[in-house]
Order: structure tokens, then sequence, then C-alpha cells
């Protein structure tokens, strides 16, 4: 290279700090088609002396080549259609600055049709501008909207009361909205900053105070979104690093991510989940070109780093790392409300893809509980969830997936579906009425040799003149599961068999009496059982265990532990029947309050996918009940 | 971490996702400020490894500053570098005006290079503040069989989840520097001492704010010499980016239409 071209490239002096970078806040505008989003956005531009030159008179060229009157939209709607239909029908993102700070102004469509766009649009923002015609008043997308900021995670919103001046200014219709969309925000959980009247087009109250509302005493639109804050990086929670990928480009193994919650650093001993390894941060990776800069020790939230580990761990995409002491849920099972934006609606039982950070799984709806109506908060049941609307699912997976619920960790809290190649749909997590299935799966033992049995099974199958197995009831509160195990017990006992019965309330008493009835001590209660129900089958004795068992997870974890001879066997009645019945008189308890997280009424009951037998005790007298039950360990254990 | 760690980890979590999720990948080069930039950050992404092609689509009308910068950086980056021609004038739409007919060469250069090398995706450095159908871009962008946009039905992009399956054959644009702005690419060019074309700088009250081709792209008034003096000059001038470029200008929807039809 010459030193005529080499005097071609220029390269900066060193300044690594820049005092010059400024703050910046993104700021997504939403509201009903026609309620004056445009506008607003043009008088913002217009009024802080931020359109570049000829902006204005390219936009007024616009206007009257189609012969139409001024309009501030031409400033954001890029697109010819937009511009021809008068409708915005993407996102779109325009840059201004005041003396506090820059901005990006993101406008998200306001149309029904485009709510997907509005989505993105609002999805990247740190602060909303909700805009309501003040003539028109609060409108069904204005509440959509609303619903869906919040759901989305946006916790810092300002209302614009537009058009103040097609109702003469007038304070008490400014003062019924206000009320009204104040209403409606508290009752979701979002507390408006802010409720500015303004008029867009005369220029009252956006940038400049008006003469023309003296009543009115808050900030200018410019002045609320100055008083926000930039989104702050959740740097002080429990770590949160999802694996995006594993290099191997030399001789290092860098696991790459970004570090959504929290901190680490070299020396921390971190957790892998749901793989459940462990190992030590070794080093942390960094590419630099200054010479003699040293890699960082430690690093934090919003942070994309790599890192080594001290042992050679297999680590891939979709790994949730964390420290120990801080883990996130392992479930199968989880609550989501979701919000569709699928061109087919989602279906009760059909299968999706899950995008939980950088985790990919299949997923099975398993339920679909309710359709929320976003303008009144009412609920209604449905077998589908149709496009563009809110409903409240229950979702389950083939393995365990690390998760956090969205209330505690929102960024791994919340997820997006996959239908086909499309993002259809996104959520956020509740675990409410499941358990967090992490210690049932922690093996927390070290140094165990399993003894050999002396005596094989053929030889006690011999001895007791059948085989031995586990016979798992499950069915709500009063369904006459103690009832049968009972019966049937006796009847076995009278033809000659090694019979046992392990009903709930029993064992309760004795091995898990320190088991309370939350959701993880009522999986750690049947866990229990399902190993005790295993060891009676594997000495010989047909076990019958009498148990509620309201969870798949659960009874599939027995099945697990049984081996080969488990039956599981749904004692099926509804739950009316069951309330009617209400032999312990629990029902009525529940009903009046009196017990929490009570299955059928207050927590989720999950029937048997695929039960060995279904004993429904509703339609079926109790002695042929019996009889069938007897006549099915005559099959399914003789030798 | 102040606003030009946020936008660097944003780039490099862009990136880590398409190399993660897409198969084939080849990167834009067009030598100007943004592409450098990005250069910059496949390096701290992927630990000083660039593990694509570099690909400069060529149109032979460049200023000879920004051909001696590509052969010297191709060589120094250590970038694994692809140069493909652009196909002449007579095979572009006759019916567009003529400057965005001459960018139009670039459009179907990058087609024919695209079929050659097989590439299923393309990182590109464009940015949402460039222009106002840039502004409605998604960060990984799926084309038709033929480059064309769709933008009326473009995929949902929330909490950083993108759209990263496709059917066969769909070819994706990704752009890890959508969120960036013009001041933006310079603050950070100043701070990583990234390597400059020196037509960006003044010279007799001129200088170059997008550089493009020879001939269709032009100065404007300044006396910025220096990467501080642009960044002053850029928080007071009301002139846009563009301004210089000649395409943009012709006709209200000219570089719409352009865009459409798979330009940058």
């Amino acid at each position: 290279m010459s030193e005529a071209s080499e005097a071609k490239v220029r390269l900066a002096a060193v300044n690594p700090n820049p005092a010059s970078t400024r703050d910046l806040l993104r700021i997504v505008i939403v509201g009903h088609v026609d309620h004056g989003k445009s506008t607003l956005v043009g008088r913002m531009f217009h009024d802080t002396g931020s359109l570049p030159d000829g902006k204005y008179e390219s936009i007024k060229a616009m206007c009257e080549r189609r012969g139409v009157p001024f309009e501030w939209a031409f400033l954001m709607d890029a697109l010819q259609a937009e511009r021809d239909q008068g409708i915005t029908i993407d996102t779109s993102q325009i840059w201004f600055k005041t003396d506090a700070r820059d901005y990006t102004i993101i406008d998200a469509p306001g149309h029904k049709e485009f709510l997907k766009n509005m989505i993105t649009g609002a999805a990247q923002s740190d602060a909303a501008l909700l805009i309501i015609d003040a003539a028109e008043g609060v409108r069904e997308q204005s509440r959509r909207h609303g619903y869906l900021l919040h759901l989305l995670g946006i916790r810092q919103v300002a209302v614009a009361v537009n058009k103040m001046d097609l109702i003469n200014y007038e304070k008490d219709q400014f003062d019924l909205i206000e009320q009204e969309y104040r209403d409606y925000l508290t009752s979701i959980g979002v507390t408006p900053t802010f409720v500015i009247p303004v008029s867009a087009r005369q220029g009252d109250n956006i940038v400049n105070q008006t003469n023309a509302m003296p009543w009115y005493k808050g900030p200018t639109i410019v002045k609320a979104l100055d008083s926000f804050m930039p989104t702050a990086a959740p740097v002080d929670r429990p770590l949160r690093f999802p694996v995006q990928d594993v290099y191997k480009f030399d001789h290092r193994r860098i696991i790459a991510g970004r570090i959504e919650e929290g901190s680490l650093k070299v020396g921390d001993t971190l957790l892998f989940s749901p793989s459940n390894k462990s190992a030590r941060v070794q080093s942390i990776e960094y590419w630099s070109t200054v010479p003699g800069k040293k890699p960082p020790m430690e690093a934090s939230a919003g942070e994309s780093i790599g890192i080594t580990l001290d042992e050679q761990i297999f680590v891939e995409r979709g790994e949730l790392v964390s420290h120990a002491e801080h883990a996130p849920i392992e479930t199968d099972v989880f609550r989501a409300r979701i919000f569709w934006l699928g061109h087919e609606p989602m279906v009760k039982g059909k299968s999706y893809r899950i995008k939980l950070g950088t985790l990919e799984a299949p997923v099975t709806v398993q339920s679909i509980e309710s359709i929320i109506d976003t303008s009144d908060l009412s609920n209604t049941s449905s077998h589908q969830v149709e496009r563009n609307q809110v409903a409240e699912i229950v979702l389950r997976a083939r393995r365990m997936l690390a998760l956090d619920e969205f209330i505690s960790a929102p960024k791994s809290g919340r997820f997006v579906l996959i239908d086909k190649y499309d993002i259809a749909g996104g959520g956020i997590i509740s675990m409410e009425g499941y358990a967090d299935q992490r210690d049932l799966i922690t093996a927390r033992s070290t140094n165990i040799t399993r003894v050999v049995h002396g005596i094989d099974e053929t030889a006690r199958t011999f001895r007791n003149g059948h085989k031995g197995g586990v016979l798992w009831f499950t069915g709500l509160s009063g369904a006459g599961k103690s009832t049968l195990a009972v019966a049937l017990e006796k009847k076995l006992f009278e033809k000659g068999y090694n019979v046992y019965v392990l009903d709930g309330d029993n064992v309760r008493h004795g091995l898990n009496a320190n088991l309370s009835f939350s959701p993880e001590d009522r999986a750690e209660n049947i866990r229990r059982v399902g190993e005790v129900a295993a060891l009676f089958g594997r000495a010989g004795m047909i076990a019958i265990t009498s148990f509620i068992s309201p969870y798949r997870s659960d009874r599939d974890r027995a099945r697990e532990a049984g081996g080969g001879n488990f039956h599981e066997i749904h004692v099926k009645a509804d739950v009316a029947t069951c309330e009617a019945r209400d032999p312990k008189g629990l029902y009525k308890k529940a009903r009046a309050g009196e017990i929490k997280d009570f299955t059928g009424i207050s927590a989720p009951y999950e029937e048997p996918d695929n039960p060995e037998l279904v004993i429904d005790t509703a339609e079926v007298k109790l002695d042929e009940c019996v009889e069938r039950l007897v006549n099915y360990v005559e099959t399914k254990f003789k030798v | 971490m102040d606003r030009l760690d946020q936008l660097e980890s944003q780039s490099i979590f862009i990136f880590r996702e398409a190399f993660n999720r897409i198969e084939n990948i080849a990167m834009l080069w067009s030598l100007g400020k943004d592409s450098n930039v990005m250069i910059w950050l496949a390096r701290k992404a992927f630990f000083g490894h660039v593990p694509f092609p570099v690909m400069h689509v060529d149109t032979g009308k460049k200023f000879p500053e920004m051909y001696d910068f590509r052969d010297r950086y191709a060589a120094e980056w250590g970038l694994n570098f692809i140069r493909e021609e652009c196909p002449p004038l007579e095979m572009t739409d006759e019916t567009l005006p003529p400057a965005a007919r001459s960018a139009a060469r670039k459009t179907e250069g990058l087609k024919l290079a695209i079929k050659k090398h097989g590439f299923n995706a393309l990182f590109a450095g464009i940015r949402r503040d460039e222009e106002a159908t840039r502004a409605k871009e998604r960060v990984f962008s799926p084309r038709g069989q033929t480059g064309q946009w769709d933008f009326k039905d473009q995929p949902p992009e929330f909490w950083d989840q993108f759209k990263t399956d496709f059917p066969p054959g769909t070819h994706i644009r990704i752009h890890p520097l959508l969120h960036w702005t013009e001041i933006d690419i310079w603050l950070y060019t100043l701070r990583e001492q990234i390597p400059t074309i020196a037509l960006y700088f003044a010279k007799d009250g001129k200088r170059y704010r997008s550089l493009g081709d020879k001939d269709i792209t032009s100065p404007v008034a300044s006396t910025a010499s220096t990467i501080e003096e642009i960044i002053e000059e850029l928080r007071t001038t009301k002139i846009s980016e563009r301004s210089g470029r000649a395409m943009d200008h012709e006709s209200e929807d000219a570089f719409e239409r352009l865009r459409a039809d798979g330009y940058l």
C-alpha cells in the first residue's frame, strides 16, 4: 500500500468515551384509526424544529398532487399504498430530539388488521403515548392497545386526548374521557402517568403550552415524554443468561449469549437448566483491537458476551444459565396469557413450537381456559382462539423447560409460538396452580450403589401365583377412589391375592406428614407414593393407590418408577356429581374459601390422556365397578 | 452500558441469531461507513473471526479511494472476500428514472451473485433513519425468489424473537444495524477507531455524507474535516443524509419501487 493511499484512510483519534453520547428513549404512539397519531407526530416535529429541510414542502406537494388538504400523516406513511389509502399499514420510526435527550418515535398502526405490526412497534419501546379522539371518546382499539401494551411489559404510559378544538376545549368532556379511560387502565393494572388535553392540528399542548385550556395545569406532551426514563437493564436481579450458541473457531470453546438479567463474574459456579449441569466461569472472552486491553472479569444484563468454562461439559443453545441459589423453574406444564396473531386460529390439542429466549421445543395446547374480551375484560370459553384475541391457556411440553413467571423475571417469562414457519402469537407465563418440578428430578444423594436382590422377579411371581404391580387410581375428590380401592382390596384378598391399599389421607399421617397442599408439596407427595407403590410391586404385591394426583407429570413419573406393571385407572365422575356426594365436606369448605388450591374448584385436575382403564362411577353402580376391576386384575396379573 | 454499548450488544445478538439459525449466509460490504461498522461488529460477535464470506457487488463506478480501502482491509481483516460484477444497464427496468435505473444495476448484480453462490441470507448494513421505507424494515426480512420485498405483509418481531423459519427457497436479508442512526455510526467509529475512507471528510468546502457510485452521488457543503466535526455538524444539520443520492428523489415512489424489487 502506497503512502498516498494510506493518507486516504483515516484512523480516528483515540477517544474511548465521547461525552457526547446522549440518552435515547423509544416512544410508541398508539391509538384508534383517525384519532390523530400522525398529525400529533407531525406537529411535534414541526414545533420542535426537527423537520429536515424541504420535508414540509415535499409533503405539501404530495398533498396537492392528490388534491387533499395538507396531511401530516405523509411524514411517517412512507409507502405509496399508505398515502393513497390514508392508513398506516406498517410500523415506522422517526427521530427527534429535545434539550433533554434523543427520541425514537415509533408509529404503530391503529387498524385492527395490522395488530401484528402494532405489536412489533410497541414491543421495542420504553414508553407509550396513547391517543384518544376527544370527539369520539374511548374506542375498542383504545382499550385493546392499552391492554396489549401492559401485556408486552410497557409500564410508562401517557394519554393524549386529541382534537380538543373540535369540542371547544370543554373541560367537562375531557374529564369524562379521562375518567373512563383511567378506570379501564386501572382495572388492568396500568397507571397512566399523564392524561393531557391537546389539539395536534392547532398545536395546543404538544410542544407549547396553550391559552385555549387555562383549566389544564399539567405538562405538554414533550415535557411529559422528557419525564419518562429509558428502560434500565435489570442488573440487580438473579442471573438469567440464555445460551445462544457455542463457538469453536479456534482453541477456545466459547459459550455465547446475552445476559438478560443479573450478572456473572469469572470464578462463579453456573447452573445450566434444564440439563441441571454446572461448571465454573474460567474467562469472559472479548475481542478488541486496543493493544493491552484486558478482558473483563464480570458482565451484566444487556451485554452480549462469551464465556469459557473450567470443565468441558456438553452445553447447547437453549440452556438457561443461572446461579444455583436462584435457579429458574423447571416444568413441562404452565399457564399462559397469550395474544394470537396467526392467520389460523389456535386450537385446543394442537401442537406448536415455543421459542422461549433461545430455547425451542414443541408444546401442545392442553386447554383453553378462557378468551378475554379486552374491551370489558369479560371471559368466555371456547375451543379455539381467533386472530387478534387474548386468551388464558395451559401449555404442555414433552420435556422439561427452564423458565420463569413473567411477574418475577419478564425476559425468561415470555415466549412466542410458531405455527409452521410463522410467529403466530406471544405470551407471558404464570405457574398458578402448577408445581416447580425441579426438586422432583434433582438427585441430591451421591455415592449410591444399588444392591442386587438375591431373589428375582419370576421367583416371587411363582411363589405368589400372580404378578406384582401398581393399580394407580386417579380422579377428583369424591369420585369414589377410596371406596373402590377398599372394596377391590377385599375381593382380591379373598381370591388369594397379596394386595394392599395406599390411601392419600393415611400416607399423609405418616410418610408425608411434613407436606402441605401447595403445588410443589402435592407433587412431592405423589412422587413418594409412586416410589413406595413401585417397591410394593417389585416385592410381588398388588399396590392399589388412591390419590387425586391431579397433575399428569406426577402420574407419568409414578409410571416410570413403577416399571412395567403399572396401570393408570381413571375413576371418573364430573365435578357436579362429586360435589353432590362430598363425603368429607371438602367441597363445601372449598366453596366457602376455607381450603385453598382445591382440585376441581380452585386448582387444576388434568384428566389422563390414555389411562389403561376408565371407571365411570357417575354412570355405573359400585358393585359393577368392582366387578370390572376384578376382571381387569385377573387378566393383567395372571402368571 | 451507554447508548453505544447497547447498540453494539443488540447488533451482536442479531449476528449470533442469524449465524445460528440460517445456513449459508454472507455479508454485503459497500465499503462505506455503515458496512465498515458492520464488519467490526461481526468481529466482536465472533471473537475476532468473520465466519462467513464478505461480498462486494461492484458496479465498477466507485471512487478509487474506495477500491484502495477495500483491497487493503479485505487482507488486513482476514476476510473471506468475494467480488461480484453488476450486469450492464440494458438488463434493467427501462421504465425507471435514469439514476434509479443506474442503481437498479446493483439489484440485478445482487440477484445474480446470490444465485451463483446459493446464499440463503445476506447481512446488509441499512439503518432505519436513512430513509422512510427502510424505517419500516424488519431485522430478519424475508424476500421472494427474485429478491422482492412484500412490505405490506411483514412478519411480527417482538421481544427480540425474530422470524428465523422459512419455507425452502426464501431469501432473507438480515439487518444488524437497523436500530443505529447516522450519528451513532460516527460516534462508534470514533470510539472504536474504525478506519474510514477520506471522502467523508471536507475538502474545498464539500464532503460526502453517503458514498455510492461516482456518477450518481454528490458531496454536500461542509467544513467538517474530523469525525468530531462531523458529529457536531450532524447535530445541527437539517439536510437529510441521502440528499446527495439522486435516485431517491426522482419521483414520489422511485425509491420504494427500487426497494420492493430488492434494492438495499
